[in-house]
């Protein structure tokens, strides 16, 4: 609509804007760089930056046969066949690229800057796809919300170098060319759109998630009786080119025709041929004739659809999988993980979101789409019903994986963003229409009251919102954006002129509210829009910069920095042997490998679940067991993160649970129940002994009451005094523990060879002891 | 039964006289489209016969045939004077775009191949 009313003026004025809102896109995710420094963030991003290192340094083909000996030890991780390709491709590109134009940039920073830059794609992509579905206003609203909303916002500032930093951007821009393929019936679009949704395949296992709108949604338009060439032409080639396409990524594989998760596609590209030979009959025949023939393949193809559904099912029944994936199946069914597969459930993002985070993460959108629904209804097109059927799955899978919010935000944003152009273009509508429509206003009201219901609706809604381009401006970029809100303005009023040529057909619709009202409506969304952009900044600078691998706190004094990560990981770098293994809980085996350079036994990748367990078995037995478990993995150097001094939260205690639940999994003698003390997790004196013996325990306050204050040993982040002072550590010794000890590094103390000649004998008598004492001798020293 | 019989047959042999006045330029596309299509049910059964053991290659092979029918499905739906959508479109234009598909196609099955 939008986009052919607007002249040659407009699109310069709408691409200047599209400029600018890269730019926001672009800058406001450099909070963490100018608050911090340009590091890389978290964990994953740590492999990804190494990945991306190696394929720097020794180039493509290199990277897909890389076999890494340096992770799961002893096993090793075939990198190049078990990674989506797609991030670490495209920084490597960006990388060779700058170089080969004689721009010295590291490594490193590309990887930093890879996410910001991509964002800025996503927000132009999210235009695009806005516009095919309710013109340039929209999009341009569209795109301004999205450069900003801080569920996207909070995966990618700059330095957070993970998978969905360039998803995001392949997701929308997939389903751009979808749309538009579906607009234009073009055979040039559906080639594009299966060469997007390659480098999705490349860059997220997202990707199902497009592989199964997408079907869901040409099921819907079959349905409700929408089919067209057009539908045919957007999704059979894209289903085979792209099914061959997800083929060739070496971690999918025949994945892409094994698993029932690509069924769902194969099942509506029959169906959609099914449908589409019968409406070719149907043209062909005379009614009667027609009905004629439905019935008589109805009688056959009843018979043939049961003989499929029966090789469907067996087909199922013998895939690999047997169904879907462990992450699958905890979308359909959010209680799987949690029952079943302890290693998904014990990740924080993967926990179902609470209500405040909906708030946090797309903020005033939340109110504003009810409205863009309203708007996509109004005329239902094929396009946009492909938006609100996208919005309705985010949502509910939202509602599943706090991680998956992020798939939400866009459909918020594109919906929030028709909301809020169709309601500004209403106000702006009857401010300029005021004078010769208050006759006629009045009696299109009499007339249309349910139309009146809907714009009241809406307004009411708007009054919570603003226009993005208009509000942006107001508290930061207030230069840039003041220029674009006046174009946009501006715009808006040339579309009035060309709307004022068919004012008479017009009028009708023109639903003239007061101008007093549209008035007061329009400085109600600017205000509210202002508050977006407000809450938007305050997330960007506050909330999602922290890289977490430097801690801040204000303190009275001012700023206090805690950098003691990198502080452990430069001293194992330094001080240890290049082949020593170092363990340590799984969250930290990426850093690990990337900052210290040191062969890890376990890594965030998560793929051997019995490995993982044996970690968290030996961090959850006795001194002795544990010594021996890590000798038996060659493990030199085990640390553990201990914010009991500081305060810092997300420490190994706290996670200790986890260990001992993914540990008890495979190890039954490792049970949950001997580290509670009543249903209740703690470490102070009425712990269990279990508890108080077990090397995380020992690991975690070793010195830590002599070393602190008042010699009790307060611990900050429990807030209660510990359980067990003073003790020694038999088989392991402490080589360094940073500044504010939250990574303390402990050494295997070498096997005695003292005693060889009565080894055996002496090792029968320490299991035994070992027995007695987490038995016996320690409920003495426990007060009960 | 024989009610039924001839209700089939008058069923076939309207179509048959609907469909002989289709152009030929899309009768060509259909026998491609028949073509395509018999080589994949060949394929089908070759591997329900002797194994499916170079995956890739079977699934390259069905797939190239498949879509080669779908493409050609797709050019004959742009080329149809009867679809009013495409009206725009020049044949030219729909033929290029399906050349196009197609190198694509290949080029990718190729790649799979190997």
């Amino acid at each position: 609509m939008g986009s052919r009313s607007v002249g040659a003026v407009g699109s310069v004025f709408a691409s200047l804007i599209l400029l600018l809102i890269g730019v926001l896109a672009f800058s406001i995710r450099l909070f963490s760089v100018i608050k911090y420094e340009s590091v890389i963030h978290e964990f994953d991003p740590y492999f990804n930056f190494r990945v991306t290192q190696y394929l720097s340094k020794h180039g493509i083909y290199e990277f897909w046969n890389w076999f890494d000996d340096r992770t799961w030890y002893p096993l090793g991780r075939v990198i190049g066949g078990t990674v989506y390709p797609g991030l670490t491709l495209t920084a490597g590109f960006m990388w060779w690229l700058v170089n080969s134009l004689n721009i010295p940039l590291s490594v490193e920073t590309v990887c930093v800057f890879t996410a910001p830059i991509f964002s800025a794609n996503a927000s132009w992509a999210t235009f695009l796809l806005t516009r095919e579905v309710k013109g340039t206003g929209a999009g341009l609203a569209a795109a301004t919300l999205l450069a900003m909303v801080p569920s996207y916002m909070s995966r990618s500032v700059a330095g957070s170098y993970d998978n969905e930093a360039v998803a995001i951007f392949a997701l929308i821009f997939t389903f751009y060319l979808y749309i538009k393929t579906l607009n234009t019936g073009s055979l040039f679009y559906a080639i594009l759109n299966a060469f997007a949704y390659f480098y999705m395949v490349c860059s997220w296992g997202g990707y199902t998630f497009i592989i199964n709108l997408i079907p869901m949604h040409v099921l819907l338009c079959i349905v409700t009786g929408r089919y067209s060439a057009r539908l045919y032409i957007a999704y059979a080639p894209l289903i085979i080119l792209g099914t061959i396409l997800a083929a060739l990524v070496p971690v999918v594989g025949f994945n892409a025709v094994m698993t029932s998760e690509h069924f769902a596609s194969f099942l509506v590209l029959v169906l959609i041929h099914v449908v589409a030979v019968a409406y070719h009959v149907k043209r062909l025949l005379s009614p009667q004739m027609y009905k004629m023939a439905v019935m008589f393949v109805g009688m056959v193809g009843m018979a043939g659809a049961i003989t499929l559904g029966v090789i469907l099912v067996t087909l199922v029944a013998a895939s690999p999988t047997k169904g879907w994936s462990g992450r699958s199946l905890s979308l359909l069914d959010p209680t799987y993980a949690s029952k079943y597969i302890p290693i998904i459930a014990s990740v924080s993002e993967h926990q179902p979101p609470t209500w405040p985070s909906y708030f946090m993460d797309i903020n005033v959108l939340a109110f504003l789409v009810p409205a863009g629904i309203i708007a996509c209804f109004c005329p239902l097109s094929d396009s946009s019903s492909f938006v609100v059927l996208y919005l309705v799955t985010a949502a509910y899978f939202s509602g599943v994986m706090v991680r998956l919010m992020l798939v939400l935000a866009p459909a918020a944003c594109i919906l929030s963003g028709i909301a809020l152009s169709e309601v500004f273009s209403t106000f702006t509508r009857s401010l300029k229409y005021q004078a010769p429509l208050t006759v006629e206003s009045q009696g299109s009201q009499d007339m249309d009251p349910s139309k009146m219901n809907n714009l009241s609706v809406n307004s009411k809604l708007g009054e919570h919102s603003a226009l993005g381009e208009h509000s942006s401006d107001k508290p930061e970029k207030n230069e840039l954006k003041e220029k674009s809100s006046k174009r946009s303005r501006k715009k808006e009023k040339d579309k009035e002129v060309l709307l004022k040529a068919s004012e008479s057909d017009k009028k009708k619709r023109l639903l003239g509210l007061p101008f007093e009202a549209s008035a007061v409506g329009i400085v109600l969304l600017v205000i509210l829009g202002s508050l977006y952009v407000v809450h938007c900044v305050w997330a960007a600078a506050e909330a999602y910069s922290a890289p977490s691998i430097v801690l801040t706190s204000h303190t009275p004094g001012g700023l206090h920095v805690f950098d003691d990560f990198r502080e452990a990981y430069a001293w194992l770098r330094h001080n240890t042997e290049e082949n020593d293994k170092v363990a340590s809980w799984w969250d930290y085996g990426y850093q690990t490998t990337a900052m210290a350079n040191r062969t890890v036994i376990v890594d965030n990748n998560t793929w051997n679940n019995t490995h993982i367990a044996t970690v968290g078995t030996a961090m959850s037995s006795p001194e002795k067991q544990a010594w021996e478990i890590f000798q038996s993995l060659d493990v030199k150097y085990v640390f553990v993160i201990f914010g009991g001094l500081v305060g810092y939260p997300s420490d190994d205690i706290n996670k200790f649970l986890w260990m001992v639940r993914i540990g008890g999994g495979v190890f039954p003698h490792i049970k949950e129940p001997d580290y509670l003390r009543d249903g209740t997790y703690r470490i102070d004196a009425q712990a269990t002994p279990t508890m108080l013996n077990c090397l995380m325990y020992k690991l975690s306050y070793y010195r830590f009451a002599e070393a602190s204050m008042d010699g009790k040993g307060y611990d900050r982040v429990r807030r209660t005094e510990i359980g067990r002072k003073n003790f020694k550590l038999t088989h392991f010794e402490e080589v360094f523990t940073t500044h504010h000890w939250m990574v303390r590094i402990y050494k295997l103390k070498p096997p005695r060879n003292r005693l060889r000649g009565r080894a055996k004998k002496k090792a029968k008598l320490d299991v035994k002891s070992s027995k007695l004492t987490s038995s016996k001798l320690l409920p003495r020293k426990n007060p009960f | 039964m024989a009610g039924a019989a001839g209700d089939v047959k008058a069923l076939f042999s309207s179509l048959k006289s609907a469909y002989v006045a289709t152009p030929t330029k899309l009768k060509i596309i259909d026998l491609y489209v028949f073509y395509a299509l018999c080589t994949a049910v060949i394929q089908v059964v070759y591997m329900a016969l002797v194994g499916s053991f170079p995956f890739n290659a079977f699934l390259s092979g069905f797939l190239s045939c498949v879509g080669t029918a779908v493409l050609a499905v797709c050019l004959r739906m742009q080329v149809n004077p009867k679809n009013k959508e495409f009206k725009e479109l020049s044949l030219e234009r729909a033929f290029a775009d399906f050349v196009l598909a197609n190198l694509v196609l290949h080029l990718v099955i190729m790649n799979f191949l190997g």
